[in-house]
């Protein structure tokens, strides 16, 4: 399916948010999602399924300084 | 542009700061404010030097500065308060000269040492605003938890890579703090350090600013978006990215269940 990441239309084969981040090499834990401009808590990653046309917003979590 | 003489302020004040007081939410009120402000920084690294030089330059009055560290000379590629020549010495000596040397109207009380449960309380209070610039997530969340027992606005930046992040956590029961956005540690694997995947300095830098910017804004009584936002700098791709946060019921910090 077809959604907008970081600004930038890509097609993927993940159905989840979960799977999303896997196939896109990101660490779960280690990742702020917004969807649809609403931040998915990270517990809800493997249940929130992804629809055609969905806005990904991706923050790579940092913590250093 | 001729600078009308203030009463209170000095000549050399009045010419320093007149660019400040030229915005139109500062004024001289808004320069006194920052005069008498005290700001505690956390951390006098890649972040914390950006931060701490513009809070200095800009006439915070009283500046705390936390860092446990002496200077290494891999440090030297981003943080811009410490010179070849301070190596070898205690950061906070070393940052506390430059600002000293960029701003002597600026008073700058040092702690030389890491933060922990027995120490942190003892050191924040006294201070206004914190500004979290130190580089583990132990101590993002012991300066969470204490500057929102504290009612302390806590301004909270960190930076790896090419990559960083901002957030403001400001007292109050409608605010999200850092752990309604971070509920628990990540692993090591999933956020990995500078020490493994590099820190570009500008990128630090850029944090820095923006940290300062807040907790001038902070001293003013300004409202910022970043109350209820994170901001995102992905330095790579050139792009900042603006996430709505949200208070969590179930934070383990400010969360319902958590004041019962």
């Amino acid at each position: 399916m077809k959604l907008q990441v970081n600004g930038e239309y890509r097609k993927v084969s993940a159905t989840t948010v979960f799977d999303l981040l896997t196939e896109l090499g990101l660490h779960p834990q280690g990742t702020i999602v917004e969807r649809n401009r609403e931040i998915v808590e990270p517990s809800a990653y493997r249940d929130t399924h992804l629809s055609e046309g969905d806005v990904l917003e991706l923050v790579r979590l940092v913590g250093g300084g | 542009m001729k600078i009308e003489p203030r009463e209170d302020f000095s000549p050399q004040e009045t010419e320093r700061y007149s660019r400040n007081a030229l915005l139109a939410q500062v004024g001289w009120e808004g320069q006194a404010r920052w005069r008498a402000g005290r700001v505690l920084v956390v951390g006098a690294g890649g972040i914390g030097s950006a931060a701490l030089l513009y809070l200095a330059a800009t006439g915070v009055g009283r500046l705390g500065l936390v860092d446990g560290d002496a200077v290494e000379l891999s440090n030297l590629q981003r943080q811009i308060l410490h010179g070849s020549a301070d190596l070898g010495r205690r950061k906070v000596e070393s940052a506390a000269g430059s600002l000293a040397a960029l701003n002597p109207l600026c008073r700058v009380e040092t702690f030389d040492l890491r933060l922990n449960q027995a120490n942190v309380g003892e050191v924040v209070q006294g201070f206004e605003v914190v500004l979290d610039a130190s580089d583990n997530f132990i101590t993002h969340f012991l300066l969470a938890e204490c500057c929102w027992r504290y009612k302390i606005p806590l301004v909270s930046a960190a930076a790896t890579g090419w990559h960083g992040q901002l957030l403001v956590a400001a007292p109050g029961a409608e605010n999200p703090c850092y752990r309604c956005l971070v509920p628990e540690a990540p692993p090591a694997e999933a956020v990995p350090a500078s020490t493994q995947i590099g820190i570009l300095g500008a990128v630090a830098g850029a944090m820095g600013s923006l940290q300062a910017v807040e907790a001038l804004k902070l001293l003013l009584g300004l409202d910022s978006d970043l109350t209820r936002r994170l901001l995102a700098y992905d330095g790579l791709q050139g792009r900042f990215q603006s996430l709505a946060r949200v208070k969590r019921p179930d934070c383990p910090l400010c969360g319902r269940e958590s004041e019962q």
